[in-house]
């Protein structure tokens, strides 16, 4: 099978989601509008306490962007599971992980984007310092793909079963943690304004780490999955 | 040809064995039989505890069609799905070109086709969408455009109303028209006949009969008596007799 081909059925997947998502595009705005209500709703629970909004901030953005994308995972593999396009995949003739890619990339474009676009106007609302935004916004576009990549394995392992979602959440919660752990710590320190190179280039090696591993993972999940 | 490929696999995989030559030679033997295209070696499925069969063995060779029988449960579909590698047998083999379909992967699959219960198609889509995507996915066939394979399974002037809103029976005409597009030499069938009327069937058995009169091959599962020409040669397994 030649590169070409490979690039060709990755681009037309990655088309064919984009297009798909486009024409249910009200079922989109859940994850966004559940990470903005989340984080708008914190400062009002907390009280008028510049200082301790601005300490927790960091961790509500992140803790809110790691549950919208646990809320909008299932998503990935459902309707091609229940119409048998998942099947389809699975005796394609190009590698299955190639095509896992192409999905976890649509998947991430419309459920993570979107938080990252959404977050530089949370944090002002949070109080985060404008110092520190850049980093928070590094943080985020390094750390949703991760939670992308990380959920496609769990996603793949439960979309067989008709009621998934708890096991999705506990089998996917504990590996999204070091994520949240070094992304909030990054953002916090920045706050500080201390360098955050280590901290950024953990979460780097995390999203290198699980875009070479988890469409192989994700790959043989779904393939237990259907068997 | 075949045992010429049989035997640089062979050579490349005992490379580190001392035995090199002994190997080497003991492979071109045995793949000097002819090997059948595609061959099932004492295939075992379990289901539930419940053994559906075992033993079983068969070949299908270009221009021939496999036609499984049985009762509902009789494992029908699971035969189906242990032939295109999405289920694994108990025990067994499944041989493409002599070589064992999980470790070819994708280089057995551009060769099949499979139609299941479900379609396989996005509602969403428009037809032709659909089949771009199934094209995409496996071999594209050059001889045919993609209006033309619509045309062919009767949805010509359907092709830009989403799928959705195609009847149960135009539905499974696309899914049809989704083998037409690639170039799969193998299709692999579950119950095509499904919601199709009368004339359908008919025009389906053709283009069935066109894919055999090729030199293609099917494996299929069908409540229906099929109606092929004489000179097309059906491989039946009754599943119920196992």
């Amino acid at each position: 099978m030649s590169t070409l081909s490979l690039t060709s059925a990755f681009t037309l997947l990655l088309k064919r989601d984009m297009t798909l998502a486009y024409r249910r595009r009200a079922e989109l705005v859940n994850p966004l509008l559940f990470f903005v209500l989340v984080t708008a709703m914190f400062p009002l629970g907390i009280g008028n306490d510049p200082k301790l909004i601005e300490a927790v901030g960091p961790g509500v953005i992140w803790v809110a962007a790691l549950l919208a994308a646990l809320l909008s995972l299932d998503a990935m593999f459902r309707s091609d599971y229940d119409d048998g396009s998942l099947e389809q995949f699975m005796l394609s003739a190009h590698p299955v992980s190639i095509l896992v890619l192409a999905k976890v990339l649509a998947h991430w474009l419309v459920t993570g984007l979107p938080l990252f676009i959404a977050a530089p106007l949370l944090a002002v609302l949070l109080n985060i310092p404008g110092d520190a935004i850049p980093t928070l916004m590094l943080t985020l576009i390094l750390g949703t793909p991760v939670l992308s990549l990380i959920g496609s394995v769990g996603v793949a392992l439960t979309v067989g079963l008709r009621r998934g979602g708890v096991i999705l959440s506990l089998l996917i919660l504990p590996l999204y943690v070091p994520v949240l752990i070094f992304a909030t710590d990054a953002v916090k320190t920045a706050i500080v304004g201390i360098p955050t190179t280590a901290q950024l280039s953990i979460l780097s090696a995390m999203l290198v780490g699980s875009l070479v591993l988890a469409p192989l993972a994700t790959a043989a999940s779904l393939r237990i999955s259907l068997s | 040809m075949v045992a010429d490929l049989t035997r640089v696999s062979g050579r490349s995989r005992f490379r580190d064995k001392t035995e090199d030559n002994y190997i080497v030679h003991r492979i071109v033997t045995t793949t000097a039989v002819p090997t059948a295209t595609f061959e099932a070696r004492s295939l075992e499925c379990i289901r539930d505890d419940r053994v559906l069969f075992d033993d079983l063995c068969f070949t299908i060779n270009p221009g021939e069609a496999l036609v499984l029988e049985g009762r509902n449960g009789s494992g029908k579909t699971s035969l189906l799905r242990i032939i295109c590698g999405i289920r694994l047998p108990e025990s067994g083999a499944v041989l493409w070109e002599g070589e064992d379909i999980f470790r070819l992967g994708p280089e057995f699959h551009e060769h099949t086709a499979y139609l299941g219960h479900k379609d396989g198609s996005k509602q969403d889509l428009t037809p032709l969408e659909n089949l771009r995507i199934a094209q995409g996915l496996g071999k594209a066939r050059e001889d045919i455009t993609l209006e033309e394979a619509l045309e062919q399974v009767g949805l010509y002037g359907f092709e830009d109303v989403p799928t959705r809103n195609l009847s149960a029976g135009q539905q499974r005409r696309l899914a049809i028209a989704r083998l037409l597009v690639t170039d799969a030499k193998l299709w692999i069938l579950d119950e095509p006949f499904t919601s199709l009327d009368r004339k359908g069937i008919e025009q389906m058995e053709r283009l069935f009969e066109g894919h055999l009169q090729r030199g293609g091959m099917a494996a299929m599962t069908t409540h229906h008596r099929i109606g092929f020409k004489e000179e097309v040669k059906l491989v039946r397994i009754n599943l119920s007799e196992q």
